[in-house]
């Protein structure tokens, strides 16, 4: 089992998130984390997946992902070569006794206080799982009042963009960044004779 | 509206490549005219202008109340309305219509139970693969989501069993979305989509013009095969010294057969066709072992476990044909070549994956393998074929007569396919019967056999063998039924008998639900827990005097001697609908069998006698 971050650019029309959750669901898949927002293009949207699940279940389920009509895309971000963030909202106990050292965590992390209440502060951060992690751990003293979180958007690093405009030239899907089809099958979606 | 070819696909590919928006081209009809001035008309106008403009000839389905609407202008329509007695009974016939032509089959049903009665033979034909167009009326748009009057959500009930499906927002969308539903079920991988419309949608006016421009972005199907696989399979062809060519349901879809025939003789290999293939390959050539999987012959069983390459063309690998997977064929290499990528490598790892259009693969695999026999490289399979002609001697299919002097059903469905003809389209409903129709009629053309593989659809036969008997009325027509089967769908003969679909229905009656009861005697100490139907005991229902109710003429057969005569019987009449209650013992059972969870080496040819195979003395 590894974690796996996937890119999926779909077309933006009703009922395409559904589609896409419930194939992880019906092969019995836990998403971790799911977001979704438009891309540069607005009749595209971008949905990132994190799924924990071993090689082999993972290029199946690609592969039956690949398959939906609405799917345009699909890439897998090496949390190496791409940026990945969180946002975490949380509200913590803060009376003012340890206001001080809350806000001394909060410098810590970079993170940035949003709202303050006589014996709270909510807290904004962006991160890495891990970073956001290692917040809430130093922040659990204190007491969480409550939190939310988002889902991890991720985006490859250099000048390469996975998103170079496949309505309108579906087959010219860039090459070198890596795809589930196994590379003795050819991409999966024909554009290889 | 004829299946589109490889070429069509791939220049209509082409096309979409190279200009985007596109024109549905031939998928709808009248690819590259010119579109058809913007006509005022309702929704449902332009619906069923739609089906015409696709060349529908047919469609399956009842009306009620969300779909009533489109029920008006198809009444003044080209379009033929078969009028079903139950929405299953469309789906199948739809299904069967596809299955016998090729074409996209088309049922239509209202909102609600209408639309949640084609659950069972939706996913049936997305089991199985059948172009289905299922059109369904859904509660006007403003009442959606409210749990109004007969409202389901079916778009979302049918999310996992259709290759995809629409709800329809706005009148102006109806063409576009019907040339892209009949596109997408008859292209790549085919399988059923489901036309969700609300009412208002139907009501509401609009514009028709013809040909729409498709918006399929994300769909893509591969259909030429890479030419680095096709020279790696064929290089295995010619170098392996136990090949075997194992054939699914994807050759007859693709309109494959003629080069299948043509590659299997370049190569000399033997040739197994699934269940879902029965009839790609003529069952009375030399190199056909016969079924593989659960129910097969031992030579095709046993030539998949010793093979040491296996070229799988448009299968998949199914539990019932590989038994056991970490036993399945040790020693083999797998070519695995599918349309589906998602198909290779899912149950069995492929050593030479090809993705592609079963045509296309096989005529280049023809050329591949000319070119490998031209440069000297070809095996001799003469031992290969020692093997397997020795246990096709020692195991033919057969049975053996009861002692009690009951009918045999093997007898009877023999007889019926040497009678009939391999110009008879069979249609089987799922247990045993099913798999005995399978095993002892011969298959000679593509199109003749039509069945439930995947799902495994019990009342499948008798709605489908109406829907195939639509499509080719000339063809006879045989449902060959169980008794359990038959009492699930047989509503459809008054359909039948009324419209003017004169299908023959074979009843193998032995009182009980068959194939659950061999299971019961084998695995279950003889204790049949619900499976005496009575149909037998105490003839309810007698199927003669329901035949007879549904406008059907009822025949019934007890005994060896009278089976060619009431065949004959059944054979002669053309004007109505034939029923005929083959009594049979109930104790007959399906050999060979692969029980299962155990693997295929375990195979028992008939109950208690494991085959010898030469290898069991090392």
């Amino acid at each position: 089992m590894s974690r796996h971050t996937l890119s999926v650019l779909v077309e933006n029309k009703p009922g395409v998130l559904a589609r896409v959750a419930g194939l992880f669901s019906r092969r019995g898949f836990n998403i971790d984390s799911l977001a979704v927002g438009e891309t540069e293009s607005k009749e595209v949207s971008r949905i990132t997946i994190v799924v924990n699940v071993a090689d082999s279940p993972l290029e199946q389920v690609t592969k039956q992902l690949n398959k939906l009509v609405n799917v345009l895309k699909i890439v897998e971000l090496d949390p190496a070569e791409s940026v990945q963030r969180e946002l975490l909202l949380v509200k913590v106990r803060a009376e003012r006794a340890v206001r001080a050292q809350v806000m001394e965590t909060v410098n810590l992390f970079r993170a940035r206080v949003v709202d303050v209440a006589p014996d709270t502060l909510t807290i904004e951060a962006t991160g890495t799982t891990d970073k956001l992690d290692a917040l809430l751990r130093d922040l659990e003293p204190f007491g969480i009042k409550e939190m939310v979180q988002s889902g991890l958007v991720a985006i490859g690093r250099g000048s390469r963009s996975i998103t170079a405009t496949p309505t309108t030239t579906p087959t010219a899907t860039p090459t070198a960044t890596p795809t589930y089809a196994p590379t003795s099958l050819g991409p999966s979606r024909g554009s290889h004779q | 509206m004829a299946r589109p070819t490889p070429q069509l696909l791939a220049q209509r590919a082409a096309k979409r490549a190279s200009a985007d928006p596109v024109a549905p081209g031939p998928g709808g009809p009248r690819g590259g005219a010119p579109a058809s001035p913007q006509t005022p008309v309702t929704g449902s106008v332009s619906l069923v202008k739609s089906l015409e403009a696709l060349g529908v000839e047919v469609a399956f389905g009842i009306p009620g109340g969300a779909i009533l609407p489109a029920y008006d202008p198809l009444m003044d329509s080209s379009v033929r309305h078969v009028l079903v007695r139950h929405e299953q009974g469309a789906g199948h016939a739809a299904t069967g219509y596809a299955q016998a032509t090729g074409r996209v089959g088309v049922c239509i049903a209202t909102s609600g139970p209408g639309a949640t009665n084609l659950v069972t033979p939706l996913t049936d034909a997305y089991m199985d693969s059948v172009p289905v167009v299922a059109i369904t009326g859904q509660v006007p748009s403003g009442a959606i989501g409210s749990d109004a009057f007969q409202e389901a959500d079916i778009g979302g009930i049918t999310l996992p069993i259709t290759k995809h499906n629409y709800l329809v927002q706005t009148p102006g969308e109806i063409p576009r979305v019907l040339a892209e539903a009949f596109h997408l079920a008859s292209t790549g991988r085919p399988g059923p989509v489901l036309v969700d419309i609300p009412k208002d949608v139907l009501q509401a006016a609009t514009t028709f013009a013809w040909p729409p421009v498709m918006d399929l972005a994300g769909y893509r199907p591969t259909l030429h095969p890479h030419g680095k696989q096709i020279a790696a399979a064929a290089r295995l062809l010619t170098s392996a010294a136990r090949p075997i060519l194992y054939v699914g349901g994807g050759v007859l879809k693709a309109g494959a057969t003629e080069g299948l025939r043509r590659l299997a003789e370049l190569t000399g290999a033997p040739v197994t066709t699934t269940l879902m293939a029965r009839g790609a390959f003529p069952d009375s050539h030399r190199q056909h072992l016969g079924m593989p999987g659960m129910h097969g012959t031992v030579t095709a069983v046993s030539g998949l476990q010793k093979a040491d390459l296996i070229v799988a063309l448009g299968a998949r690998f199914d539990d019932r044909v590989t038994g056991r997977l970490d036993s399945f064929a040790p020693g083999a290499m797998v070519v695995h070549a599918d349309i589906d990528p998602a198909e290779i490598g899912k149950n069995r790892h492929a050593d030479v994956p090809i993705v592609g259009d079963a045509r296309h693969v096989i005529d280049e695999l023809i050329a591949a393998v000319e070119a490998e026999h031209a440069a000297g490289r070809r095996t001799d399979l003469s031992a290969w074929w020692a093997y397997l002609d020795d246990l096709r001697e020692r195991y033919p299919l057969g049975w053996e007569e009861h002692a009690d002097g009951t009918l045999a059903p093997q007898h009877v469905i023999k007889r019926l396919g040497e009678i009939v003809g391999p110009s008879g389209i069979y249609v089987a409903g799922v247990g045993q019967h099913q798999m005995w129709a399978s095993q002892f009629i011969s298959y000679e053309q593509p199109g003749t056999w039509l069945n439930s593989g995947g799902l495994g659809t019990m009342g499948y036969a008798v709605p489908a063998a109406m829907g195939a008997k639509v499509a080719r009325p000339d063809a006879s027509v045989w449902a060959i039924d169980g008794d359990g089967c038959f009492q699930m769908t047989n509503q459809e003969l008054a359909t039948c008998a009324l419209d003017g679909i004169p299908i023959k229905v074979a009843v193998i009656n032995n009182g009980s639900l068959g194939m659950v009861r061999q299971w019961q005697t084998l695995f279950y100490a003889e204790r049949y827990s619900n499976t005496d139907l009575g149909t037998h005991k105490q003839r309810v229902p007698d199927f003669v005097k329901l035949a007879e109710a549904l406008g059907c003429v009822g025949l019934r057969c007890e005994s060896a001697e009278d089976v060619d005569a009431t065949i004959a019987a059944a054979m002669a009449v053309n004007d109505a609908p034939v029923v005929v209650d083959f009594v049979v013992g109930r104790d007959a059972m399906v050999w060979p069998m692969v029980a299962a969870g155990t693997g295929n080496d375990e195979i028992m040819s008939a109950r208690g006698v494991r085959p010898i195979f030469d290898d069991d003395d090392a």
